[in-house]
């Protein structure tokens, strides 16, 4: 197949820098905290109805308010970046759903597996990585190019 | 302060999804789709955050304790199972069609996108039908 670079769109030192907060943020976490910055397993975990079973739900709330509060923090420094959302009501929602069941089935998603796992050298965040952007490709094409 | 120190954390993870572009899922498609106009941008995200990452968890490799006192705990499942294969099938799937995954989608919402509400509204009803119902249901065949 023939690749060809969007140079307009390829932005690598702002998402190189991006990525370096992302990964500050995870060290963070668990250097002071212990705990993984798995976004999906943090609100997984948080919503789990079985409040007797899972008593840490304090550190997840308050990362998670933090991570909701970003965009507000961020716009005291410069304009907020557009969200450009093109998927239909519909897409939207099929789309949540197969994210929320399938980041609890595979136990992570792109921070989980894709950051923290690859950081730690896991195999099997390796293989739901690859899972999980091999199927993005392929979906992508289906939806974009072929349907 | 560790509350604070946990609340930062979300705070700093939130900034760098906005300003690598993850936030943006037209960016995000623009990375999966590789039969357009391709835009890497979204490995450089994952090389930085892999590569400041690796360096906290080197810092707590041996140690049982985080600074403030709580028990560190690291996955330790190495079995690659067919939950772990599908799950990430079906979530690569949700992610190329709105271009959203987890992490972006709440800073989104956080910043008004009603597209994103939904689109979070949804994410949980599946994690919810995943861990109440299809687990659930799971346990009892086994049984």
């Amino acid at each position: 197949m023939h690749l060809t670079i969007h140079w307009q769109n390829f932005t690598p030192g702002a998402s190189l820098v991006g990525g370096m907060l992302i990964g500050l943020a995870t060290a963070l976490l668990v250097i002071f905290r212990g705990k993984i910055a798995g976004i999906s397993g943090i609100l997984g975990e948080l919503i789990e109805a079985d409040h007797s079973a899972n008593p840490h739900r304090l550190w997840r709330g308050l990362f998670l308010i933090g991570l909701v509060g970003s965009s507000f923090v961020y716009q005291f420094f410069a304009p907020l970046p557009q969200s450009n959302i093109s998927a239909s009501l519909g897409t939207l929602i099929v789309a949540g759903l197969l994210v929320g069941f399938g980041t609890r089935m595979g136990s992570g998603c792109t921070s989980g597996h894709g950051i923290c796992g690859l950081s730690r050298l896991s195999l099997r965040s390796l293989i739901a990585t690859i899972s999980f952007i091999f199927s993005g490709f392929v979906i992508c094409y289906l939806f974009l190019h072929a349907i | 302060m560790k509350n604070i120190i946990t609340l930062v954390a979300g705070l700093i993870f939130g900034l760098g999804l906005i300003i690598s572009g993850m936030t943006d899922p037209a960016k995000v498609i623009g990375f999966l789709d590789v039969a357009g106009l391709w835009d890497p941008s979204l490995m450089f995200v994952m090389l930085g955050g892999i590569a400041v990452a690796f360096v906290g968890f080197k810092f707590v490799q041996n140690k049982s304790e985080a600074i403030f006192g709580d028990p560190i705990h690291l996955p330790g499942r190495t079995h690659i199972s067919k939950e772990l294969v599908i799950g990430s099938l079906l979530f690569g799937a949700g992610w190329a069609l709105a271009g959203f995954c987890p992490g972006p989608a709440l800073v989104a919402l956080g910043a008004g996108y009603k597209e994103a509400f939904i689109f979070v509204i949804a994410m949980i009803v599946g994690m919810y039908i995943h861990d109440h119902l299809f687990k659930a249901c799971k346990i009892t065949k086994a049984a």
